[in-house]
């Protein structure tokens, strides 16, 4: 604790306390199912790829076969391996176009079958996650080759056209701008898609198609700006909605460095299951730790549908739960990208200082996690010369509390995807403000007693109160009665429910088995 | 609806004289920035009507860019009497208004079935309308005690929607488009008002209502609903317009 704002160490640690006592329930479960974007990870990393020619992945198809014929609760690893070893063949895809065709049936074995199941599936996902090992260790190279940003925050932008090859040139225009992280938005609805789209994309609503052949596209281009601009240019694309594990896994495969992973986010805005959620979550944290990649977590939505002062804790709970979950998973504190937002009105008196108070203490609550900070998005009215201000103010907002990763707000945010001339502006008004104020966290110490230290107390005592609420009840009945975001999710409703299974005894799930043993 | 006509009134943009004209505008021209680059801006105000122009700004902006600021003044001129505008038709009334009509004259409660539909995945709209905590300070549709409110959130199908309505015998239905990529939200608002059409005999249809940041609220015939609102919208607006809609006008015609 680095102690500007004088927070009780004894209640900081009661705080993380009841958050592992709400979350640890929601772990259990999440050790007791699967899901079949779980096993479908699980395949990609054995090493199915493509998909048919209507563009339904080969994974899709085959844990469909698998499950018509043995269910989802074993695990697919052991009847897929133990087919593939009757056929006498080690092409899984293959296996795949076969299984799709009718002509293999799967069983789950027992005894010596099982035991060389188990086996042939250990070792050909083993081979998946090496590769994940070597994408982890080549990001490590270059980023001892060509450095990290000179400064923190990094500035995190981002591109969307829909079209991949638009997005590369301008993903490489805001590296030379300036940019240190790149994320490409995904397509409108994309989350609810229960299979990962193929091959290159020129299509999409509001954002481009995350492919494995996108983010290599990207991840090459990248490549190739940061030795232009001599530092190493980050990757950021989303493991959200129902595809979340597949997601962490292709982001793996493919070297991105960043990805947008909140535990309850799919939940309160997409309507997804809450134990699907969970369930994929839990998976892609343990690929996300193993690969090297920041998670960043969505606290910033809540405060799009809630109101950012009254609802100030329940980001604080959020981040606390983030935190054990990630932690749980794997993910160590470097990794962790804790959302929170300059979301609260500008109408509101003291408004600055307020958003001082809370971006701090997310700040002093968890001092060595990164901290994404999100921009004005709720208050941005259409006037970009007012919007422009306020993003200058959430700048010097993000230097003083000292955030770790900056995502650039955009003046005309709400009124068309930027522009080019946005973006520029929008970077201007970061570089001003940091070559201008960068290091003022080192002076910025706010009065004790001060209305700032008052405020961030009194937000975490709010969020102790909520959680010991939660506490008495269980998370799941929270997310229920809408304790986040004011949303209602029950656990038996939402989308992607019934591709969940519970284990059976003889689960097997060779992914789990390899990232676990190494945590 | 009515679309209101005022008098024939010419006005010009207003800098700091009376009828001086002056605007400002800003622009990006693929070219590098060099003196023929502020020529060129030059000649795109002036087709603009404004003359003169004065390029006060011009920014590189990485390869082959420039950005441009222009002040100038514009030689077009504004006849107000030919703004064609939907002006609101209807009383605004307060919550306990809008409650006191439903109760007394509705004597149940009213159903509204909200919804984003197609992959729009932005409910901020729908939520603003609906949601208790509403904006701006102003409370949203499910605070109203006598209306029954719906919420379908996000990316709802338009079969989805009409069941729902069904089952919830909507009295209306509000559905928000945000993204307008390809025109989007024409597209589904007319997929919607047509799934409508097709389910339900005329006098049982719910009223059917658009809202989001890019619609034109004039468009109503040509999307078949039967209202739209844009951006700024309140709850209470809808509120208000909703007991016009389907309480009082319907008793004055009746």
């Amino acid at each position: 604790m680095t102690g500007k704002l004088d927070l009780d160490p004894v209640l900081v640690a009661r705080a993380r306390e009841l958050a592992r006592r709400a979350g640890q329930p929601v772990v259990d479960l999440a050790r007791s199912h699967t899901t079949v974007s779980v096993e479908r990870a699980v395949l990609r990393l054995a090493g199915v790829t493509g998909a048919d020619p209507d563009g339904i992945p080969w994974v899709n198809r085959l844990v469909d076969a698998v499950a018509a014929d043995v269910g989802l609760g074993h695990g697919v690893a052991v009847p897929v391996f133990d087919a593939l070893v009757r056929e006498g063949s080690t092409d899984v895809t293959l296996l795949a176009q076969k299984a799709a065709a009718g002509s293999v049936r799967f069983t789950q074995p027992t005894g010596r079958a099982a035991t060389a199941a188990r086996s042939a599936a250990r070792k050909a996902v083993g081979a998946g996650i090496r590769r994940i090992d070597r994408r982890r260790a080549e990001r490590d190279r270059l980023v001892k080759r060509h450095g990290d940003p000179a400064q923190r925050p990094w500035i995190y932008l981002i591109v969307a056209t829909g079209d991949i090859y638009e997005d590369i040139p301008q993903a490489q225009a805001a590296a030379r701008a300036g940019a240190d992280v790149i994320a490409v938005i995904r397509s409108t609805g994309q989350s609810l898609l229960d299979y990962v789209p193929e091959g290159a994309t020129r299509e999409g609503f509001a954002g481009t198609y995350a492919t494995q052949e996108n983010f290599r596209l990207m991840r090459a281009a990248l490549d190739e700006s940061s030795k232009e601009v001599g530092r190493y240019v980050r990757l950021t694309n989303y493991a959200s909605g129902l595809c979340m594990p597949e997601m962490a896994t292709l982001a793996g495969l493919e070297r991105l460095d960043m990805m947008l992973n909140d535990s309850m986010y799919g939940i309160l805005f997409r309507d997804i299951n809450p134990v699907r959620t969970f369930v994929d979550q839990r998976f892609s944290r343990q690929v996300h730790a193993r690969a090297g990649i920041i998670i960043n977590t969505g606290e910033d939505n809540y405060l799009t549908t809630a109101d950012a002062v009254d609802e100030a804790h329940t980001v604080t709970v959020s981040q606390l739960l983030n935190e054990f979950f990630a932690h749980e998973a794997g993910l160590a504190d470097w990794q962790l990208g804790l959302g929170h937002a300059f979301e609260i009105n500008p109408e509101v008196p003291e408004s600055f200082r307020l958003e001082l108070a809370h971006a701090l203490l997310a700040r002093e609550l968890f001092p060595d996690a990164p901290l994404k900070w999100m921009p004005p998005t709720k208050h941005m009215t259409g006037d970009v010369f007012r919007g422009n201000l306020l993003d200058g103010f959430f700048n010097l907002a993000g230097a003083l509390t000292g955030q770790g990763i900056l995502l650039v707000g955009m003046m005309t945010e709400a009124v068309v995807t930027p522009w080019l001339s946005d973006r520029d502006i929008a970077l201007q008004n970061v570089r001003y403000v940091l070559g201008a104020a960068g290091g003022l966290h080192e002076d910025f110490v706010p009065a004790p007693g001060g209305f700032i230290r008052r405020r961030a107390n009194q937000v975490l005592g709010e969020a102790l109160d909520l959680l010991d609420r939660i506490g008495e009840q269980t998370l799941l009945t929270a997310i229920a009665e809408g304790t986040f975001g004011i949303m209602k999710r029950p656990a038996d409703r939402g989308k992607g429910l019934s591709g969940v299974a519970a284990h059976e005894a003889d689960y097997c799930n060779p992914a789990t088995d390899i990232l676990e043993a190494a945590a | 609806m009515s679309v209101v006509q005022t008098g024939k009134q010419i006005v010009r943009p207003y800098g700091d004289t009376t009828g001086d004209g002056m605007v400002q505008v800003s622009f990006t021209l693929p070219v590098t920035h060099d003196k023929r680059a502020e020529g060129a801006a030059v000649q795109l105000a002036n087709k603009m009507g404004i003359d003169p122009a004065m390029v006060v700004h011009a920014k590189p902006m990485g390869d082959g860019f420039t950005f441009f600021v222009v002040y100038g003044r514009v030689n077009h001129l504004v006849d107000l009497g030919a703004v064609q505008v939907v002006e609101r038709d209807f009383a605004l009334l307060s919550a306990k208004d809008v409650n006191t009509v439903i109760k007394q004259r509705l004597r149940r409660k009213l159903s509204v079935v909200g919804a984003c539909i197609g992959t729009d995945a932005h409910t901020v709209g729908i939520d603003a309308i609906l949601n208790v905590k509403g904006i701006a300070g102003e409370k949203g549709l499910e605070y109203y005690r006598e209306l029954k409110v719906t919420n379908m959130g996000a990316q709802v199908s338009v079969p989805e929607l009409v069941e729902t309505a069904r089952a919830e015998k909507a009295d209306a239905v509000l559905v928000s488009q945000v993204v307008t990529q390809r025109d989007a939200h024409l597209h589904n608002t007319r997929e919607m008002s047509a799934a409508f059409r097709e389910a339900m005999p005329a006098g049982r249809r719910p009223l059917l209502i658009v809202g989001g940041p890019r619609f034109d609220e004039t468009m109503t015939d040509e999307l078949g609903v039967d209202r739209i609102f844009g951006r700024g919208t309140t709850p209470g607006e809808v509120a208000s317009y909703l007991v016009h809609a389907l309480i009082t006008q319907r008793k004055a015609m009746a």
